[in-house]
């Protein structure tokens, strides 16, 4: 928060070199410099119809991410993320099947199956006070061996054309880029709505719950409808992108599998503090495109299969740290709670705790 | 004193579900006409708990200090290839293989600790970066199952007291030096304090960084442990074993069974213990069931959230707010004298 | 203060824990005794085995394999669930028994359309033989991929399970070998399918000709296919599984051989993952073919060579139903191999011969014939209505239940 306040307060100018030297800016670096390293190492990549379908299949990772950034600012987690883009290819694949009278019905369907599961994840986490890592885990687990059982572990195939074209199909004759996959200009939209949406009270007080939830309680706002609705944003997104994928890659029980990880990896790679409090939704939109531009950057440079696993790993750890060391520089005295966020208590919450029986001064 | 009746009670809430379970699933496995309580049956259910009370009790620790550990499962699977190998069969090399792959979870124990800690990289993120390291590692390096362990060494899988397996007994032992040490050593004692406030904690002249590297050596040991163990059953190293586990995952939902806060700072091994006992009963009774596959995990979710809804409950009822942790903290700092 | 005694003492108790058991170890490890006696045989095939664990190839493997790709089999080919190459019998005359079995099943998974696909023909050849009152009743453990569990499981089954036959789908060959060896030591007739075991206790040990088959059938059919210098796409589900490396090291090295540049990719059977990698190499430059150790996904294989709008490889996937039905619809150059999944019924018939007090085959190996282009619109028309996920060669067509029992999963 400290960061974005300070930011507001200087010129453009200043306030574009702020925000790329704080993690949420240095993402766009980051991508910029692995698409570059990509078109360097093929200059095939650089061709701008290859770009858009790069960031055509991006986009349900993508959606994804934002879905859960929303949550994670909030501080929670959507561990459920991966079930329900299980869920719905399945949906579409059994319901939809042959029968494109059945596309709106079923998608409406689909979207509402999404809602239910955010609402029920955020009830269960805020009304019951369930730690939303282990709701969601549960809601994967159940979710996840719901779909199989009714399915008996397989979806009947693919559903019609016409349903799958959203996820497929372009846009013909762009100027400058040649053509526009649907799947990309949903992200843009999404990305819009979600822009506004942060700006909107609703994103404010998302940001504050997760920055200080006492405070948030404090004014006045209701926190569990307020998280409540980040997880249902969160589920949609997994629903809308669950929607591309089967319009991408068809039906299979196995889209989906540790989309979790994935989007929880590129909301952190955006500069998105977990724990919550701080973090912007299109550099988590971006760290999801960083994420792919890196795995395309493995194929291009032939990295050898098996080692490819590990190449990411160290990657996402030195941009973390990198990241971590971001937020630290743009905050003014050096303080070790940005290591932990998941224990939630900033500190000016602890001075109001009454007796400590320990030292609370050097406030 | 006040922790000592609070932690009381959550343990005696998950304790309570545990003794439900066993009653309940005693019940159920008398109507498939089967007996609970039969020699075979109690060696199973123990032996369902070794494995995965091990890699618990290290979870549990990095838990309490603030963080995760996701790198669990491939931690188990390379100490299992790699004494594997260095066993190769040979019961003089027992000993050498088990230091050697202790030192390596250690190693890695260690990483996880300082990037953490220095690097400031959520424990999250660290850790699953870790396992994926360890993942390319593995699948370039082992192709399947690797080496295998003399008879002595799979002696220690396959040898019970009475319906006890040793591996049971082995759990036990480390969850008991995991409980003194966290009740009765000053590393103990800041553990609960940094994950409780890491700020407070520093303020109060801890110096953070060790208890949080210190708390992941010691989880990677204990999922060496486990390692070692799988290896004594399966008397070969694989390099997919800890994946095939779910260990990762299945372990944090032990650890926040056994009441044990996600956020750090309160929590205690007994409680883990239950919660993977908790598991362990479940698991056997829908196998005595037949339970299909597929519904397996959708009850395993369902008891996952519910059993940790009724104990969340009963947390609210009795603290007012979620933020008086630092005076569970105060009251342990207290007790350090 | 009361620390280090504290700590001491619970290391003593540890130790002593330790002691008491290690002393306990002696007398119980009587029962499993004979486990010592297959100790020695144990330990020698895997000091065998380390350059195998290096190159995961072992040539005498793939040259019986090989040849008995060509080799006859025994018995009705309209039957090929009970055809079987002539070996070695295992005489059963004193298992014959009037009883009707309890069958106890210690399966690795259904996590899989194959397995999927075959527990359901497992189960229309279990209602037949239960109609035959030669089944009682069939008791299954699932394992969901987990050795650890699966070895839980025979031991439960050992322990509890009143268990007239066990069958066992290994989840993995070395891991399960000493728990199938216990389950031996009962006395009772043990079947052993799918994956093998290292030892040759069992009664019979059921499975298509192999994974190097596989790899050799496919592989021969791309460099065939394609030039000296092509590139081929290796789409692997995951590392580390015998089964499915033993496809690629066989496929790996006929590649080699032939001068075919071949890149392999794990993708974990996603469709997702799939394309992407393909869209990624089409970038790159042309592909030629696509080899795949598993037809699971291999429509989004093709797919992405449509969204590239370049021409579609040769092609080898499997007989999946969904791989079928695209291969027909885009007319491509490919062959369906295949790994018998009729063979799931397989087990529960050699239980009728083990009852009866029939000899089987020891090592009962049965037929691995991949679908053609000539013989791809028989399987077509004979599996349709299927779901996606089905498998051509599944042979329960004479099976109670057919085809609802296929169709409606």
């Amino acid at each position: 928060m400290s960061t974005q306040l300070a930011a507001h307060q200087r010129g453009f100018a200043g306030r574009v070199l702020a925000a790329v030297l704080t993690p949420g800016g240095a993402v766009y670096v980051l991508a910029a410099a692995l698409l570059i390293a990509t078109i360097q190492a093929n200059p095939n990549f650089g061709d701008p119809g290859v770009i858009m379908l790069f960031l055509g299949r991006t986009a349900p990772i993508a959606i994804a991410a934002i879905g859960q950034y929303y949550v994670i600012v909030s501080g929670e987690f959507d561990l459920s993320m991966g079930a329900v883009i299980g869920t719905q290819v399945v949906l579409a694949g059994n319901l939809i099947g042959e029968d494109p009278d059945r596309i709106v019905p079923v998608t409406l369907l689909m979207l509402l199956v999404g809602a239910a599961v955010g609402f029920a994840n955020g009830v269960l986490t805020t009304l019951l006070r369930v730690p939303s890592f282990i709701v969601t885990l549960g809601m994967m687990l159940a979710l996840g061996g719901l779909v199989s059982y009714v399915t008996g572990g397989a979806a009947t195939g693919n559903p019609v054309d016409e349903f799958r074209e959203v996820g497929r199909g372009r846009f013909e004759n762009v100027p400058v880029v040649e053509f526009l996959p649907y799947p990309l200009l949903i992200l843009i939209v999404l990305a819009i709505a979600a822009v506004w949406l942060m700006r909107r009270p609703f994103g404010r007080n998302l940001l504050a719950v997760g920055d200080n939830p006492e405070s948030a309680e404090r004014s006045g706002s209701s926190l569990w409808w307020l998280k409540t609705r980040a997880f249902m944003l969160s589920s949609l997104a997994a629903s809308v992108s669950g929607i591309l994928l089967v319009g991408y890659a068809g039906v299979h029980p196995s889209v989906g599998d540790g989309y979790e990880f994935t989007a929880i990896t590129a909301v952190v790679l955006g500069g998105v503090l977990l724990g919550g409090g701080r973090g912007w939704v299109l550099s988590a939109a971006v760290g999801a495109i960083a994420l792919e531009l890196l795995f395309t950057l493995l194929t291009v440079q032939e990295v050898e299969s098996t080692w490819r696993d590990t190449v990411q790993g160290v990657i996402i750890i030195v941009a973390v740290a990198v990241a971590a060391r971001g937020w630290q520089a743009g905050r003014r005295p050096r303080r070790s709670d940005t290591r932990t966020p998941s224990t939630r208590i900033p500190t000016p919450i602890s001075t109001n705790q009454p007796s400590q029986g320990t030292n609370t001064g050097d406030n | 004193m006040r922790t000592r009746l609070e932690s009381l009670t959550s343990t005696g809430i998950v304790v309570i579900v545990l003794a439900l379970s066993l009653v309940i699933g005693a019940i159920l496995t008398a109507v498939e006409g089967r007996n609970f309580l039969s020699t075979g049956n109690i060696s199973a259910i123990l032996t369902g708990c070794s494995i995965l009370g091990f890699i618990a009790i290290g979870q549990t620790l990095v838990i309490l200090v603030g963080s995760l550990d996701l790198s669990v499962p491939f931690v188990v699977s390379l100490t299992s290839v790699v004494a594997a190998g260095q066993m190769n069969g040979d019961p003089a090399q027992v000993a050498p293989a088990v230091l050697l792959a202790l030192a390596i979870a250690a190693a890695i124990g260690l990483v996880n600790g300082l990037v953490v800690s220095f690097l400031k990289v959520h424990g999250f993120i660290a850790t699953l970066g870790m396992g994926l390291i360890i993942s390319g590692y593995l699948a370039t390096n082992y192709q399947g199952s690797h080496g295998s362990a003399p008879r002595s060494f799979r002696l220690i899988g396959a040898t019970q007291v009475g319906p006890v397996p040793v591996s049971a007994l082995i759990m036990l032992g480390c969850a008991l030096l995991a409980i003194v040490i966290l009740r009765r050593t000053r590393l103990g004692h800041h553990l609960y304090a940094v994950g409780g406030n890491p700020e407070v904690a520093r303020l109060s002249g801890i110096r953070t960084s060790v208890p949080v590297v210190a708390a992941h050596v010691l989880c990677s040991l204990l999922a060496a442990m486990a390692g070692l163990l799988l290896l004594a059953r399966l008397s070969v190293g694989s390099p997919t074993i800890g994946s095939q586990g779910d260990y990762d995952l299945m372990s944090i939902a032990a650890v926040v069974l056994g009441g044990t806060l996600l956020a750090g700072g309160k929590g205690n091994i007994v409680g883990t213990l239950a919660g993977v006992a908790i598991f362990a009963v479940l698991d056997n009774v829908m196998g005595v069931m037949q339970v299909n596959p597929f519904l397996k995990d959708v009850i395993r979710g369902l008891v996952i959230v519910a059993a940790v809804a009724v104990y969340a409950r009963r947390e609210i009822d009795q603290r007012p707010a979620r933020f008086d942790r630092p005076t569970g903290l105060s009251a342990v700092l207290q007790e350090k004298p | 203060m009361r620390k280090t005694p504290l700590l001491r003492g619970a290391a003593v108790t540890a130790a002593a824990l330790l002691v008491l058991a290690a002393c306990s170890t002696d007398d119980s490890v009587d029962d499993p005794a004979p486990d010592a006696g297959s100790d020695p045989t144990t330990s020698e095939s895997t000091a065998e085995e380390p350059p195998a664990d290096t190159e995961w190839f072992v040539q005498a493997d793939y040259d019986e394999q090989d040849a008995q790709r060509s080799a006859t089999f025994e018995g009705d080919p309209a039957t090929p669930w009970l055809q079987y190459i002539d070996g070695a019998m295992t005489d059963t005359s004193k298992y014959a028994t009037q009883e009707s079995q309890k069958v106890c099943f210690a399966n690795a998974s259904i996590s899989n359309p194959w397995r999927q696909t075959g527990f359901i023909t497992m189960n229309q050849q279990l209602q037949a033989l239960q109609d035959s009152k030669v089944i009682s009743d069939m008791e299954v453990r699932d394992a969901q991929d987990d050795d650890n569990t699966q070895i839980a499981d025979i031991d439960y089954f050992i322990a509890e399970g009143n268990c007239d036959v066990f069958i066992i789908s290994p989840n993995s060959t070395a891991a399960m070998t000493p728990a199938v060896e216990r389950a031996c030591e009962t006395g009772k007739p043990v079947i052993v399918f799918d994956r093998g075991v290292n030892t040759d206790c069992y009664t019979t040990f059921i499975h298509p000709i192999g994974g190097y088959a596989w790899g050799i059938d496919t592989a021969n059919f791309l460099s065939e296919n394609l030039e000296e210098g092509d590139k081929v796409i290796a789409l692997r589900i995951l590392p580390g599984v015998d089964v499915l490396e033993t496809r690629w090291a066989a496929a790996d090295k006929i590649f080699a051989e032939n001068g075919i540049e071949a890149v392999d990719y794990f993708t974990g059977a996603d469709p997702t993952k799939i394309k992407q990698i393909i869209s990624d190499e089409l970038v790159k430059g042309d592909v030629a073919g696509i080899w795949m150790d598993a037809g699971d996904g291999a429509v989004a294989a093709i797919e992405a060579f449509e969204d590239a709008g370049v021409d579609y490889p040769v092609m080898t996937g499997e007989d999946e139903m969904s791989f079928l039905r695209k291969w027909e619809e885009t007319g491509l150059t490919g062959l369906a191999p295949v790994y018998s999944n009729f063979q799931w019924r397989t087990p529960l018939l050699a239980v009728e011969m083990i009852a009866a007090g029939e000899p089987i085959p020891a090592e009962w190996v049965l037929p691995q014939t991949p679908i053609t282009e000539d013989e791809r619109a028989d399987y077509l028309a004979a599996n349709e209505g299927m779901p996606d996920g089905h498998y051509a060669k599944f042979g329960g067509e004479d099976l109670p239940g057919f085809p609802e029992a296929w169709q409606d999963r």
